[in-house]
């Protein structure tokens, strides 16, 4: 044996009596950064943000309905997407491709819709009515599980820093348009399509720049 | 050392493997899918010294089986896993840095930066996966680092000329090196604690002594020492 693998060998007994991992396994983490940060964005949606008016009647409607449909599977697409890619070596691929699911559902949903409704109403179900808090609300309140989430791949090896982020900011944002789908009085597809996306893409920015000076390890 | 090899060769069992590529499509960590029984696959096996007669079937279910135990806080078997792998980075290394046209000499260097993430992340691994594609996953991360932080400037592949020198008797001065310039980073106490329980051997207990500190609080000092060793080879690689 060579001399330097002896001083790895030295190097190892350092490892070694290093704690001994009483740190959570990464899965737990994760699972309790997600409830943390569904928390977070749930009491600043019932403190200070609430249903919308005519939510009893809003609940029978399935465009509304719909919409939970698109942000719940994103959540889910994308923090599962998001704990494999913190783990080194984890296949990713079918995790990508379920990050589709929600998009195709909501172009699906467009398409419908374009071919029900008369031309004339395109124009105003897109702009809607709050376009403008859809863009504010999303980004607010996605900051809390998106803080979690990053603070949870700073625990794992994402071996893809920026990647991991920018789907930590999906993630955060498929939590956070579940709570402000609750209170935006706009069910169009054609109004859903066009901002949320918008507004999840600002957070995934966010996340993507963070994550690729934060998470290097 | 010797290296405890659980299974005999009678074992024939094989997982396949998967293939892990590189974004620009090199292999660091390959194997064929399917091994006939039996047979074994030794493109690189036979770089590791004690693990010529094991294929990566084997040698992943010894590495996951001591990683089991390690996380039930088995320390000894956490002690086995890395002087395990040590000889696959080793080997890996070196055939990477060949590939990549760098200088071979210092693979130590990258072994145990490897060895220090793989430590620091052990979390990471989760036991129902296999354990093979982990530990490449990180090595081939640390390697790019690494050729990062060298800028991928050519060197004088030296390494054939070294083989055939006789190996120094004291401490060859190359590899004292690579621990003095990872020591060199950190502050006297976190020096001294990592020099103690490395190269000198010593106990947690023995360096608390020592220092007058209590047991947890070494581990705690020992503990950022390592932290503060991976932070200072990331910040390497970013410049």
């Amino acid at each position: 044996m060579r001399d330097n693998e002896v001083r790895t060998e030295e190097f190892i007994n350092a490892l070694v009596s290093d704690e001994p991992s009483t740190r959570k396994r990464f899965g737990s983490v994760m699972g309790m950064a997600v409830a943390l940060g569904a928390l977070v964005a749930g009491g600043l949606f019932f403190v200070a943000i609430g249903f919308r008016p005519d939510i009893q009647e809003a609940v029978k409607s399935a465009p509304f309905l719909f919409k939970f449909v698109v942000t719940l599977s994103l959540a889910v697409a994308a923090i599962g997407l998001c704990s494999r890619l913190a783990r080194p070596g984890v296949p990713v691929r079918q995790w990508g491709y379920a990050l589709a699911v929600p998009a195709l559902l909501l172009a699906l949903a467009v398409i419908a819709e374009l071919a029900m409704t008369p031309l004339s109403t395109w124009k105003p179900s897109l702009i809607g009515s709050n376009s403008r808090v859809c863009l504010t609300l999303i980004p607010l309140l996605a900051i809390g599980p998106l803080a979690c989430l990053l603070l949870a791949l700073r625990q794992g090896a994402p071996t893809r820093p920026g990647l991991a982020g920018a789907v930590a900011g999906l993630a955060a944002s498929g939590i956070a348009a579940t709570f402000y789908a609750a209170n935006c009085t706009d069910d169009a597809p054609l109004f859903v399509a066009t901002w949320y996306p918008l507004a999840i893409a600002m957070v995934a920015a966010a996340g993507y720049g963070i994550g690729s000076i934060s998470l290097k390890w | 050392m010797a290296h405890p090899c659980l299974f005999g060769d009678e074992r024939a069992n094989v997982t396949p493997f998967t293939i892990i590529s590189d974004c620009d499509g090199s292999r660091l960590w390959s194997a064929p899918s399917q091994v006939p029984e039996g047979a074994s696959n030794n493109e690189t096996a036979c770089d590791v010294g004690p693990w010529c007669n094991m294929n990566f079937g084997e040698r992943e279910e010894e590495w996951a089986l001591l990683m089991r135990g390690a996380i039930a806080g088995d320390s000894a078997a956490y002690h086995r896993f890395l002087l395990a792998v040590a000889p696959y980075l080793r080997a890996t290394a070196r055939r990477q840095f060949a590939r990549m046209g760098a200088a071979g000499g210092d693979h130590e260097d990258i072994v145990q930066e490897v060895l220090l993430a793989i430590h620091l992340k052990r979390h990471t691994w989760d036991p129902s996966r296999a354990i093979g594609p982990w530990v490449a996953a990180i090595t081939r991360n640390k390697a790019i680092d690494m050729l990062r932080r060298r800028g991928r400037q050519t060197e004088i592949p030296i390494e054939d000329v070294i083989e055939q020198l006789p190996a120094e008797p004291t401490g060859g001065g190359e590899d004292a090196r690579d621990v003095e310039r990872m020591l060199a980073m950190l502050n006297p106490r976190q020096r001294d604690i990592i020099r103690s329980v490395s190269v000198n051997g010593a106990s947690i207990r023995e360096v608390a002594d020592r220092l007058e500190m209590s047991e947890g609080a070494v581990r705690v000092a020992l503990h950022r020492a390592l932290k503060a060793l991976a932070a200072r080879y990331r910040s390497d690689a970013k410049s």
